[in-house]
């Protein structure tokens, strides 16, 4: 009977100290570069406040973080891979005049994939591979159907105007430097542009911002006038820096509207607030303008002031579209086709919602 | 291959940049970082290329005497006397030549370099910021005029948004009853700038990113030649 007794007593104390079990660990944060650990805590109802703390380099414990909850996680950051690191959490008790204190330690690693980008690397790679079967498909012969884009089609009546009334062409590569895919696509459509002024024998003007930009453009409108079979008429001069200041470059190219009288002005690439101003300019000197960005918060200025405006993906696409490439204007079609996936992912994403089933946008929000 | 080394080049350099998206992994983690470090070590020796494609521009209409040849002469002094005021006294703690210029500076309030860029380039860089505020004034005046249905409905929305980002929108549309909070004005001009404005704005974004996928796409296969200059 004693035996018994002793027995039902270890079992209720095992049970009151399993009903106050508490933990606190730490672990690698999942699918990161090495950067960080997670640590979780779980406290018993007596707990009021918390402190988490790690020591500094003089091995002081400092407390970074202190916002209770009963079981918690919190995410240490900016930590070097592969090393130790210990955290000590001390949970109080204000009735009780107590204070608890548990001890982890972990090494935070680096992953080989990072999870939270699985379904940007599954639309990456769909619409990559529509891209890619377009093009085939255009290489096979296959006629693809692309829109007009007018703000392109008008190129030639633009460059047209501009030799009629013997004034020069204004090119403005957008504020950005070379490493912006705008610039690029900007640089790309100067390439057609410089060509076909190169035919019509009519100067173009290209103030630029970045030396990188001077250099790339300098060198595109070069091979566009050897290709045009018209190399002594490439004015290097016509093709110059203004300064890297982003008004300083704007009081300059609308000085040069002002003075020069382009019949024709392109902006083309990416623009921030000094757009209207831009454009504006152009507007009262009478030139005819085609402007195009990538960024949202400036179309509606080029909409405005201008008498084309290549909106979003048009940007991307003026080059292929001006080509004539067939291989080129395939890769246009895998586009439209990502349009397609994006308008059927947010209907089912809609759907889904209205459902009740987040995992679906859970999935495509993603993290890391 | 003048052309084949820059495509091979950009064809490692693109798909390195993508994978290193993906795997946060060493190397793989760094290839981004270091190619952007390399990015700004050839573009510190570019700006050499800008400044002397300035300088000789600007002197070759001075000596030309072209057309408003002073102004071109007031930007060559310009940039030698910030550039002389900048090797001598250097800026804001970086001592120059005659180190950190004590007593011009006690003269002057600050170095001589950050007293011209506050007190003479800040004001005209400000004055062309501000004209943007008469711009769109101009442009919005030629947006909103009634020509059609759809001019007519922009016109309408934009007096909604400018009414409602006034202190005057509540007391205009106070006596609308609480069940119709839509209709007041604040309410109205919030949901317009949330919802139809938030969702065209999206439209545009994910048709560039798409833009943006394309053309990558074409610049690292080598299908796009263009920025190297010529076609095919």
């Amino acid at each position: 009977m004693k035996f018994v007794k002793l027995i039902a007593v270890c079992l209720l104390l095992w049970i009151s100290v399993a009903g106050e079990a508490q933990e606190f660990e730490a672990m690698d944060f999942p699918w990161d570069n090495g950067s960080a650990l997670l640590l979780r805590w779980k406290l018993d109802p007596s707990r009021d406040s918390l402190s988490l703390q790690k020591p500094d380099s003089l091995g002081v414990y400092r407390e970074f973080f202190n916002e209770f909850s009963q079981s918690g996680e919190c995410k240490d950051g900016d930590l070097v891979s592969d090393t130790q690191y210990k955290y000590r959490l001390i949970a109080y008790a204000a009735d009780r005049s107590d204070s608890l204190v548990l001890e982890a330690s972990a090494q935070p690693r680096q992953q080989w994939f990072a999870m939270g980008k699985l379904s940007f690397l599954i639309l990456l790679l769909v619409i990559c591979a529509a891209i890619l079967y377009f093009i085939w498909s255009a290489r096979r012969g296959k006629d693809l159907f692309i829109r007009r884009i007018s703000g392109l089609d008008s190129m030639e009546e633009a460059i047209g105007r501009a030799t009629e009334k013997g004034k020069p062409i204004l090119f403005v590569p957008g504020i950005s430097d070379l490493d912006d895919i705008q610039t690029i696509a900007a640089l790309n459509i100067l390439n057609h542009l410089a060509f076909k002024s190169a035919e019509y024998n009519t100067d173009l003007i290209v103030p630029c911002r970045f030396s990188m930009v001077l250099s790339a453009a300098r060198e595109t409108v070069k091979e566009a006038y050897l290709r045009a079979g018209k190399p002594d008429q490439y004015r290097e001069e016509n093709i110059f820096y203004v300064t890297d200041d982003q008004f300083g470059y704007v009081a300059g190219v609308d000085g040069i509207m002002v003075r020069e009288q382009p019949a024709a002005n392109f902006f083309l690439g990416a623009f921030w607030a000094e757009s209207l101003i831009l454009t504006e300019t152009g507007f009262g000197t009478g030139a005819i303008q085609t402007a195009g960005t990538g960024q949202p918060h400036q179309i509606p200025f080029f909409v405005v002031s201008c008498d084309y405006t290549l909106i979003g993906e048009e940007l991307f696409a003026a080059s292929a579209y001006l080509s004539r490439d067939p291989h080129q204007l395939g890769s246009l079609k895998g586009h439209d086709f990502g349009k397609l996936l994006v308008i059927l992912l947010i209907l089912i994403g809609i759907a889904m919602e209205i459902a009740g089933l987040t995992w679906f946008k859970q999935f495509f929000v993603g993290g890391n | 291959m003048k052309r084949n080394v820059p495509l091979i080049l950009a064809f490692i350099s693109g798909m390195l940049v993508i994978i290193s998206e993906f795997i946060p992994h060493y190397p793989f983690g760094l290839i981004e970082e270091t190619l952007a470090g390399w990015f700004m070590i050839v573009s510190s020796f570019a700006i050499l290329l800008g400044q002397i494609s300035l300088i000789s521009a600007n002197i070759n209409r001075v000596v030309e005497k072209s057309h408003n040849w002073q102004y071109y002469l007031a930007g060559l002094i310009s940039f030698a006397v910030m550039v002389t005021v900048g090797l001598l006294w250097g800026m804001e703690n970086t001592p120059g030549i005659l180190g950190q210029g004590a007593g011009i500076t006690a003269k002057l309030g600050s170095k001589p370099f950050d007293y011209i860029f506050e007190y003479a380039y800040m004001p005209l860089s400000s004055t062309m910021f501000a004209l943007l505020a008469f711009y769109i004034a101009s442009a919005a005046y030629r947006a909103f005029i009634i020509r059609n249905f759809e001019s007519n409905l922009l016109m309408i929305t934009a007096v909604i948004v400018i009414l409602g980002r006034t202190s005057f929108a509540t007391a205009l549309t106070s006596w609308v009853p609480k069940s119709l909070t839509l209709l007041h004005l604040p309410e109205l001009t919030d949901f317009i700038m949330q919802y139809p404005n938030t969702a065209a704005q999206r439209a545009i974004m994910i048709s560039a990113a798409l833009g943006v996928i394309g053309s990558s796409l074409r610049i690292i296969l080598g299908i796009e030649r263009s920025y190297l200059g010529g076609g095919k």
